[in-house]
């Protein structure tokens, strides 16, 4: 079947996730080798995923020290417990 | 120097010894994921650490009783998700469940992209995608382009929040999130697609018209 670039873009995550069947796939990949609309679409796509995940890294502060010593002290409250 | 545990049955054989390193270990793995999850169910950033305390403290609890039946990770969250999600509601803030509902309603955002059918049967683009300069030569995303994307999360409906904070922030798998939300592979995916190209909406607006 032949698919449009309404089509690529609605499919477009079915594409990266890898759940589309292979004749589908294979006719997504052709409409990408004619279209530099849709090429560029999904290589938008893959730029918006990279960008998301750098958030993750930047986010993740070092523990606070006063956590640390609370969540330590909870631990080995439960161990005594177990004792 | 502490060890690294690559398996869970290590880790878990440790801290059911009760040993600190592991704790410690466990502690640094997964503290600052878990502020960022709970901060999507809660208003303030302190409740968020309030409720991944709660969390470490449930999992030392429960160390003995679990089976291993899901990953240690997997567990971990829906301890999270639990704690989080009640004290939402107490909070008063909207809480998301994962699950695509008439609030989603995601295909609109890209309808308007296209023309129609009787304008052209192929359903090209109105607009050509542009560029967006600069972006790959970025390793480092810049502060400013950090704020646009946070933004644009903070912005999604609850439930394709949730997704695509597991996924593309902080890299679970889509096996991981289905489990931990207990939501379909579909259903996850429908999602993820929504966030996704809302996130990417965003960027493009970002690009094309502050550059």
């Amino acid at each position: 079947m032949r698919i449009t670039c309404a089509d690529l873009a609605a499919l477009v995550t079915d594409y990266l996730e890898g759940a589309m069947p292979g004749r589908r796939a294979r006719s997504f990949e052709r409409h990408l080798a004619r279209c530099v609309d849709c090429d560029m679409y999904l290589r938008q796509m893959r730029l918006t995923i990279e960008a998301t995940g750098q958030l993750g890294a930047a986010d993740l502060e070092a523990v606070p020290a006063s956590v640390r010593a609370q969540l330590a002290e909870a631990f080995h409250a439960a161990s005594n417990d177990d004792a | 120097m502490l060890e690294h545990y690559a398996d869970d049955e290590t880790l878990l054989r440790d801290l059911r010894k009760r040993d600190d390193d592991a704790f410690n270990w466990l502690v640094d793995r997964y503290h600052g994921s878990l502020v960022r999850l709970a901060q999507q169910y809660v208003p303030s950033r302190a409740i968020a650490e309030e409720v991944v305390q709660d969390t470490f403290l449930a999992i030392v609890k429960g160390l003995d009783g679990f089976e291993g039946r899901s990953s240690l990770k997997t567990w971990i969250y829906r301890i999270l998700l639990n704690i989080a999600r009640t004290r939402g509601v107490r909070e008063q803030r909207t809480v998301p469940f994962a699950s695509v509902t008439a609030a989603d309603d995601g295909d609109a955002v890209e309808a308007e992209w296209f023309l129609s059918p009787d304008e052209d049967p192929n359903r090209h683009w109105r607009t050509s995608p542009q560029r967006w300069e600069g972006i790959p030569e970025e390793r480092a995303l810049a502060a400013e382009v950090r704020d646009v994307v946070n933004a644009a999360i903070d912005a999604l409906p609850a439930s394709q929040r949730e997704v695509v904070v597991l996924r593309d922030v902080l890299g679970y798998t889509s096996v991981e999130v289905c489990n931990a939300l207990e939501i379909t592979e579909t259903n996850q995916r429908v999602l993820l697609h929504r966030a996704r190209t809302r996130l990417r909406a965003a960027l493009d607006e970002y690009y094309t018209t502050a550059m």
